[in-house]
């Protein structure tokens, strides 16, 4: 695999992904029993769901409503009228033998995903997202197998790129970023784990320069970020190997196994893939009407990546700063909301680096809906230390104070008296106690020794309980030291 | 309307349906005069016509993301040819080789 | 019991009910008794529920007991074809797929006929899946015409008609894809009503082919008819083809007469291959109407030659894909096998009868990749050329007149070849494809005492027309019953 980076210099990959997005509903696609993960094997099912004779399908508004947040994110096209059509394979995690999707009249066409790659901005063009329904789950055990059809039904959508992506890396970035979108709008959760958000890879290689794209085979079954690079990567090698010992890539669908870090073809090639698609006669065709649009369009959010750039531009954010605080929605939310309530632009880069040190570092984690202090109180203890009220060490353990207690920043400083000590005549009558209580000291800086400024600031800040002006207690330190 | 044997096959075997040569063969020519019956929809002049999916020119009512309760997994399961550990159990799905 | 209760009709027997002439346990227990006595040799139920009936024969007496109205179908005792769900009566389509199959949910239909006061007493023979014209094609056993057992009762409905036809059931309710409710109320002498498509819901009708299906009643009059699907239609939020109306109010129409009615006779169904009987018999049904203050006028409907073929491309592509499910996994029957691919095919070839599987191996041809667009999309235009002949007939006139059939009911094993049997329907099935309602009425008797039926096509939601008119030919030729079963159970 060492060489696979050489191998490239004259091989392009070319990559196109379909990932299933769960959508947020309580209910099923067309049905009404629950959606919930984690229930006992089969037992959220009805007529509709199990296949019964005689059930009908009837479609969820909310499961629309959802798709086309997802649409005008991507600035998409929506079709007023779309329909649904029925895809016919036998499988028994299939209960009707159809799974009811959309073909040649989808919701959503064209369109694309932002996402920054290496610095660069990059718009992946999306060929088409459509509603359909999700199979069961089929359990291999042994001799035999076991159908569980609690995610059967489970409203589904599906973004299918163009074949616009030319590395492992570039996928998996990719990936993270309609994850990030998915969850930015309240799609859907988009956990990988619990198949919420589903891969499958359409991969080629092609001699670079050469305009014709190769042989493609159709990886399916990648069910984690990780598994999104590494299971790419593996494809590519493994074409591009076929390839210079001059054998042909075969097109074929390819099971990924994450435990044997391989691929495995997955179908026999003689067993014919006919899907007879026809319109649904039991689903009229769905219109998308004004009002229902309308709310989308004014409850579109601004999304991931303008607001990235807002941050670096409004903000003065370093890039990887604006990215890690929106990385999702309630972060980037409560920096807005933060600088909002500190009534000044200048504190947001404080705040920001506040965020992504304390704050994250004190959730642990957890999102940011779950931290203890608010958005305006954490301005409040940030305009304390731009105002010189505080040290920013001092802030550091005003915020542990805030967390435990939940009291606001200048409440705990008044009562515990942290206020910084920036009077000069106070602070300089302390220098003085200090450099007549050390007088070796002394001697040594004055002899050169110049690293034991260091030491007089530190034994000031032990002397005042870390409330000396830092930047003061260094001037006035410096000068006294200097004057003899 | 001339369909060859080995279409009507790969049809049955579409339609999973395990059909004996008798039945093949009987298949094969009584598609063949349906099929040539049909063939007169190609006189027909369907130009620019609108193909008719629904028999009522109506949009698609939606329902509220509203859960009812679930059949009982008892009741789900009841009719099944075989069931296990509160599955559906189907013979094993074997893996073509290649 | 008295031949004369079994014949009363569903509103009269429910008028009696209510006004405790007699009670609904009576009523159950008489028409269980004479199915006891007559289906052996007729056929025409699958499954009769004696304790499930009697249970609610008690409930609706209990409910008149107590000064409730139970429905406008008190007590009345009704068959239910089997193609519809019934909760906790097994439901076959009359496939051996589905054999000893329970559903676990009522057919709207069902349930809508149960909350006005109806009976179930059981389940009734049909083609499988609905797939036919004449009941031979039934997993289980023929169902016979009551008027003659060596004739077939018509299908798919042909236990629904049959049964209403020998007294066994005061109505019935069928199912009509392509003629499979007119048809065999013209073989069997009774009034058959195919709704306009998506009055009545779908929800629990066994799919056989989803854009054409309806479920209606059949009955011993056009009244009984008009109070059927009062009960039975109306908007389903299960049903997302149901149309979002409310359930049409037609008994007004039974008194209006025809006066002014304008009848049209389309000319494209009196040529080519019609019994001179029928023709004779249907032309006599128009004079009547004339008789009784209607206008005739002659109609074409220039795409009918067309019908037939467009139907045996949209009828089968659809129920390949409907008949899908019926996999071995979750319910009814399994094939052997011992890895899965097999048991599918071992599990359908077994279910599934000769039939059902032709129509399987059309529809997926039709819808294979390279074939869709040269027949179901081209069928599927056809057919809206087909609603357009309506529409412009319906400019000019109220309600067609027509042939259901194109002879009386045949005899069993006549119709061998898939196509002859298939040429059946060829007057009813326009119908289905344009999505408007049909009545079919019994205007009089070939000279050997075979039932005749007239046909009546309205505009869309326009059943109250058909009611109208219905009613005039009900006046004019009076109902007939099979002599066989006019004694006591
Ligand atoms: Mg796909
Ligand atoms: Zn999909």
């Amino acid at each position: 695999m060492s060489d696979l980076a050489t191998l490239l210099e004259s091989w392009e990959p070319v990559i196109g992904l379909e990932v299933h997005v769960q959508l947020a509903c309580e209910s099923k696609a067309f049905s009404p029993s629950a959606t919930s993960f984690g229930a006992p094997p089969n037992s959220l099912t009805d007529p509709t769901v199990l296949g019964l004779p005689g059930a009908l399908p009837t479609f969820n508004a909310h499961a629309l409503e959802l798709a086309l947040r997802l649409g005008v994110a991507t600035g998409a096209k929506i079709r007023a009228r779309c329909r649904f059509a029925r895809k016919h394979y036998f499988y028994p995690d299939l209960p009707k033998g159809y799974q009811i999707s959309q073909y040649d009249e989808p919701l959503c066409e064209e369109g694309g995903i932002e996402l920054w790659l290496g610095g660069v901005r990059k718009k992946v063009r999306l060929q088409r997202i459509h509603l359909e329904e999700d199979a069961g789950k089929n359990l291999h055990h042994g001799t035999a197998s076991l159908v569980d059809l609690n995610r059967a039904g489970v409203p589904l959508c599906e973004v299918v790129t163009l074949p616009d992506l030319h590395s492992a890396e570039e996928a998996a970035e990719y990936m993270r970023a309609l994850h990030r979108l998915v969850r930015w709008l309240g799609v859907g959760e988009g956990d990988m784990e619990k198949g919420q958000l589903r891969c499958d890879a359409n991969v080629s290689v092609r001699r670079r320069g050469e305009d014709r794209l190769g042989v493609r085979t159709e990886l399916k079954n990648i069910n984690s970020f990780r598994f999104v690079h590494r299971a790419i990567e593996h494809e590519i090698a493994r074409q591009v190997r076929i390839l210079e010992d001059g054998g042909q890539v075969e097109r074929e669908t390819r099971l990924w196994d994450a435990d044997a870090g391989v691929s495995q073809p997955m179908r026999s090639k003689e067993e014919i893939a006919d899907y007879r698609y026809f319109p649904d006669p039991d689903l009229p065709p769905l219109a998308v009407d004004g009002p229902t649009m309308r709310k989308v369009i004014t409850t579109m959010p601004e999304l991931p990546v303008p607001r990235l750039e807002r941050f670096m531009r409004e903000y003065g954010l370093p890039f990887d700063d604006a990215a890690l605080l929106t990385d999702d929605r309630e972060r980037a939310d409560y920096l807005d909301e933060a600088v909002r309530a500190a009534g000044d632009g200048a504190l947001a880069r404080p705040i920001a680096s506040f965020m992504l040190t304390e704050l994250l570092r004190v959730l642990d984690g957890q999102p940011i809906a779950k931290a203890p202090v608010a958005p305006a109180a954490l301005a409040e203890l940030i305009a304390l230390v731009a105002g010189e009220v505080i040290s920013g060490k001092i802030a550091k353990d005003v915020f542990a104070k805030m967390c435990a207690s939940g009291e606001g920043a200048q409440h705990i400083v008044d009562r515990d008296d942290l206020r910084q000590i920036s009077d000069e005549a106070t602070l300089r009558g302390l220098c003085e106690e200090l450099l007549a209580a050390h007088p070796r000291q002394v001697e040594q800086y004055r002899a050169g020794k110049d690293s034991l400024l260091g030491f007089f600031v530190g034994q000031l800040m032990k002397a005042t309980g870390g409330k000396a002006n830092p930047a003061l207690s260094t001037k006035l330190l410096e000068q006294l030291l200097a004057a003899t | 309307m001339v369909l060859t044997r080995e279409e009507v096959a790969e049809i049955a075997q579409l339609a999973r349906l395990a059909l004996r040569d008798d039945e093949l063969d009987a298949l094969r020519g009584e598609l063949a005069v349906i099929l040539e019956h049909v063939e007169v929809l190609g006189q027909a002049d369907t130009i620019g016509v609108e193909p008719m999916t629904h028999a009522v020119p109506t949009a698609l009512r939606l329902r509220a993301d509203q859960v009812e309760p679930s059949l009982p997994v008892a009741v789900a399961l009841a009719d099944a040819p075989a069931a296990r550990d509160g599955c559906f159990e189907v013979p094993a799905i074997i893996k073509a080789a290649t | 019991m008295s031949a004369e209760l079994a014949y009363a009709g569903a509103a009269e027997l429910a008028r009696r009910v209510r006004a405790r002439e007699v009670s609904a346990v009576e009523l159950t227990d008489a028409f269980l008794a004479r199915i006891d006595a007559h289906d052996g040799a007729l056929g025409a139920y699958l499954a009769v529920d004696h304790e499930g009936a009697r249970n609610r024969a008690l409930i609706v007496d209990a409910m008149i007991a107590a000064g409730q109205d139970p429905g406008p179908l008190a007590g009345v005792p009704v068959g239910v074809k089997d193609v519809i769900v019934t909760e906790g009566l097994v439901t076959t389509a009359a496939s051996r797929i589905l054999d000893g199959w329970v559903p676990p949910y009522d057919a709207t239909a069902v349930a809508r006929l149960r909350a006005a006061g109806a009976i179930v007493l059981g389940k009734l023979n049909c083609d499988e899946f609905a797939m036919g014209s004449s009941n031979e094609r039934s997993g289980y056993r023929p169902c016979q015409n009551p008027w003659d057992l060596g004739r077939v009762p018509g299908g798919s409905s042909g236990g629904s008609a049959a049964a209403v036809a020998a007294g066994l059931a005061a109505a019935t309710l069928g199912t009509d894809t392509g003629g499979s409710i007119r048809q065999p109320a013209a073989f069997c002498g009774v009034v058959g009503l195919k709704p306009t498509y998506g009055r009545v819901s779908r929800w629990g009708a066994i799919a056989f082919a989803s854009s054409l299906d309806q479920i209606g009643p059949l009955a011993g009059s056009v009244e009984d008819c008009a109070l059927l699907l009062e009960v039975i239609a109306g908007a389903d939020p299960r049903d997302a083809t149901s149309i979002d109306q409310p359930a049409p109010s037609l008994r007004p129409a039974l008194t209006a007469g025809v006066a002014g009615l304008k009848v049209g006779l389309p000319r494209e169904y009196f040529e080519g291959a019609l019994d001179p009987e029928v023709a004779a018999a249907v032309r006599a049904a128009g004079d009547a109407l004339v008789t009784a203050g209607a206008e005739l006028r002659e109609v074409t409907l220039p795409h009918t030659r067309f019908a037939l073929p467009a139907y045996y491309v949209v009828a089968p592509a659809e129920a390949a894909s409907n008949l899908a499910r019926y996999d071995g996994v979750r319910f009814g029957h399994r094939g052997g096998g011992r890895e899965l691919a097999e048991m599918y095919a071992t599990t359908r070839a077994e279910g599934f009868g000769p039939e059902v599987k032709r129509r399987i191996m059309i529809g997926t041809y039709a819808l294979r990749a390279g074939h869709y667009e040269a027949y179901y999309r081209k069928a599927q235009q056809v057919r809206a050329l087909i609603k357009r002949d309506f529409d412009q007939a319906f400019e000019e006139v109220d309600v067609l007149l027509t042939p259901t059939t194109p002879t009386a009911a045949f005899a069993r094993g006549e119709k061998a070849a898939p196509l002859d049997m298939y040429l059946a329907d060829v007057f009813t099935l326009a119908c289905n494809l344009a999505g408007i309602p049909g009545l079919a009425v019994p205007v009089g008797a070939t000279a050997s005492g075979l039932p005749i039926g007239a046909q009546l096509l309205g505009r869309a939601l326009d059943e109250v027309t058909l009611v109208r008119a219905g009613a005039e030919l009900e006046r004019a030729f009076g109902t007939r019953r099979p002599p066989a079963y006019e004694g006591a159970a």
